[in-house]
């Protein structure tokens, strides 16, 4: 059966490639660098299930160290001049987009028919990560599709990824740093003071005043730590449960579901949440790491705003 | 009881840290990692136990970078010229702007994600064939353009695929943000369905794809006005 362990074994194959390729890379100064830093999160994957919590969190520690005082630059793999992209693009036509399509067209396809599926009654895959790895499987397919019809050599795959990894640098462990932040958030009850905060200083007496404090709770909380699975419980237990839903009889289904939304706007707007807002601006090589964000903004507010007006006509209503 | 609310703000240091060390713009591996030890000690955290608290959290949010599983094969395409053929296939199109792109791209990604298909899309189709396309289609339109219109259109990509992932999502009812809403409101003593939470989801879906579709529509108008004084 395919498990996220073996998901989590193919990343890290990947990434120990980027580090072999990375140390062999003359042209750049800081290869050891490089080699170190993605070798690490290659162990991180490889080993992460196997290590124990105080040997990942050193390797975490010196990931940090890394990535943090300047020890990773940019590789210079060899890789094709922009005319040569060009006259292949011209001579390839859109046969060229195929691959790339491939990766949703499985991904989709093996979400939809994978979760149950068996082959000689052994369960092909584990149904609760079938996205997951369905997701993998497409990529896995694409790259076998691309190497088959275009044959370059046959390192092709670490060094022009490698070229990509290398452009959002210490960046890729962001997400994953982000997110145990606010583990550790959680831990130590950062959540329970927030929300002693906001019951103790806000007025919450009338149904419009609890609505617009739930909702701004949701975002502003959110914004601090980057996620706003962190921020529901928290701000719903706090505020929406007893104010919204016991004391002004609102539906909670519907506070829950536009409440959630409400602190997705605030995801729009905090570089903590590093993969959807700093990782894709190097990704785009941005000048700018809060580009993505700037871009958001103005989006995020009016619709912060409409949820709050949403939530007010509909909770008290249904 | 005001020892114990003493040491409840404390914690919030862990916060404090974080905001600042993001205003001053120090690396953010080094906030986070100096936000880690502060909250570790503020909540009565031994220095090992801080550091297996972190290496446990961190592990267990692998999930979050399988989708650099892309990188190889975007990285394979790309050297044969996958980002300046998605250029070519939309400068054939005449009606084609950036702007209305981007909001073709955007009710693919709701409607998509709504119907189940999570995918990383900032590598998978952002960087690869998304923004390439946006600024052929606004190199047809205005002829060339220039680099800050060119940076300009590649974060209002990116801005799009995440504004029509987020306000998609939750209208599918087997996803993680559904799954949280509905423990949380059943443990409390409010049994919901996800599809009731799914349901009410729809409005906040559909004025996401109203006031982002604006202003990818204003961006066109904004792209064309730049243009005017090289004319």
């Amino acid at each position: 059966m395919i498990r996220l362990e073996h998901v989590f074994i193919t990343v890290g194959i990947v990434f120990a490639g980027f580090a072999v390729f990375s140390a062999l890379d003359r042209a750049n100064p800081k290869r050891f660098g490089n080699a170190a830093f993605w070798g690490l999160f290659a162990l991180s994957f490889l080993g992460g299930s196997h290590l124990g919590d105080f040997a990942n969190g050193v390797l975490v520690l010196c990931l940090v160290a890394l990535g943090g005082f300047g020890a990773v630059g940019l590789g210079r793999p060899q890789t094709t001049s922009p005319e040569e992209r060009r006259a292949s693009a011209e001579r390839r036509g859109n046969s060229l987009l195929f691959p790339a399509l491939l990766i949703p067209i499985i991904a989709l396809l093996g979400t939809l028919t994978l979760k149950d599926a068996t082959i000689a009654g052994v369960k092909l895959l584990d149904g609760a990560q079938v996205t997951l790895i369905s997701f993998t499987l497409g990529t896995l397919a694409a790259l076998a599709a691309a190497m088959l019809w275009l044959k370059p050599p046959p390192a092709t795959p670490f060094q022009e990824g490698r070229r990509l990894a290398d452009s959002i640098g210490w960046a890729a462990v962001l997400p994953q740093l982000l997110a145990a932040l606010g583990a550790i958030f959680t831990l130590a009850g950062v959540g329970h003071a927030v929300s002693d905060v906001a019951t103790r200083f806000l007025p919450l007496d009338r149904p419009f005043e609890a609505v617009i404090a739930y909702c701004l709770g949701m975002a502003l909380f959110t914004i601090v730590m980057g996620n706003a699975f962190a921020a529901f419980p928290v701000m719903t237990a706090a505020i929406g449960l007893p104010l919204i839903v016991h004391k002004f009889g609102g539906n909670p289904a519907i506070m829950g579901a536009v409440g959630m939304l409400a602190g997705f706007c605030g995801t729009l707007m905090t570089p903590m949440a590093a993969n959807f807002n700093i990782v894709p601006a190097a990704l785009l090589e941005l000048p700018d790491r809060n580009a993505v964000i700037k871009a958001q903004v103005p989006t995020a507010i009016p619709l912060l705003l409409a949820n709050i007006v949403l939530m007010y006509l509909l909770v008290f209503r249904y | 009881m005001l020892g114990s609310a003493h040491g409840d703000m404390l914690t919030l240091l862990g916060v404090v840290v974080v905001v600042f060390g993001f205003l001053l713009r120090f690396n953010p591996l080094l906030v986070i990692a100096a936000a880690v030890f502060v909250t570790g000690w503020t909540g009565h955290l031994t220095l090992s136990q801080t550091i297996a608290a972190l290496g446990h959290a961190f592990n267990q949010s692998r999930l979050v970078s399988v989708a650099f599983l892309v990188l190889p094969v975007i990285g394979v395409l790309e050297r044969a010229g996958l980002q300046e053929r998605a250029r070519i296939a939309i400068s054939k199109i005449r009606a084609a702007t950036a702007g209305r792109l981007l909001l073709l791209y955007l009710f693919i990604r709701q409607i998509s994600i709504a119907l189940g298909l999570q995918l990383n899309g900032q590598a998978a189709m952002v960087r690869p064939l998304i923004a390439p396309m946006a600024e052929g289609a606004a190199e047809t339109q205005t002829g060339s353009i220039s680099e800050d219109s060119r940076l300009l259109i590649r974060s209002y990509a990116a801005a799009t695929d995440n504004v029509g992932a987020f306000f998609g999502e939750d209208i599918f009812v087997a996803i993680g943000s559904i799954l949280i809403i509905k423990s949380i409101l059943d443990q409390a003593g409010f049994p919901v369905q996800p599809l009731q939470l799914s349901l009410w989801a729809i409005p906040t879906a559909i004025l996401a794809f109203l006031i982002h579709g604006a202003r990818l529509l204003l961006l066109d108008r904004r792209l064309a006005r730049r243009k005017e004084p090289q004319r």
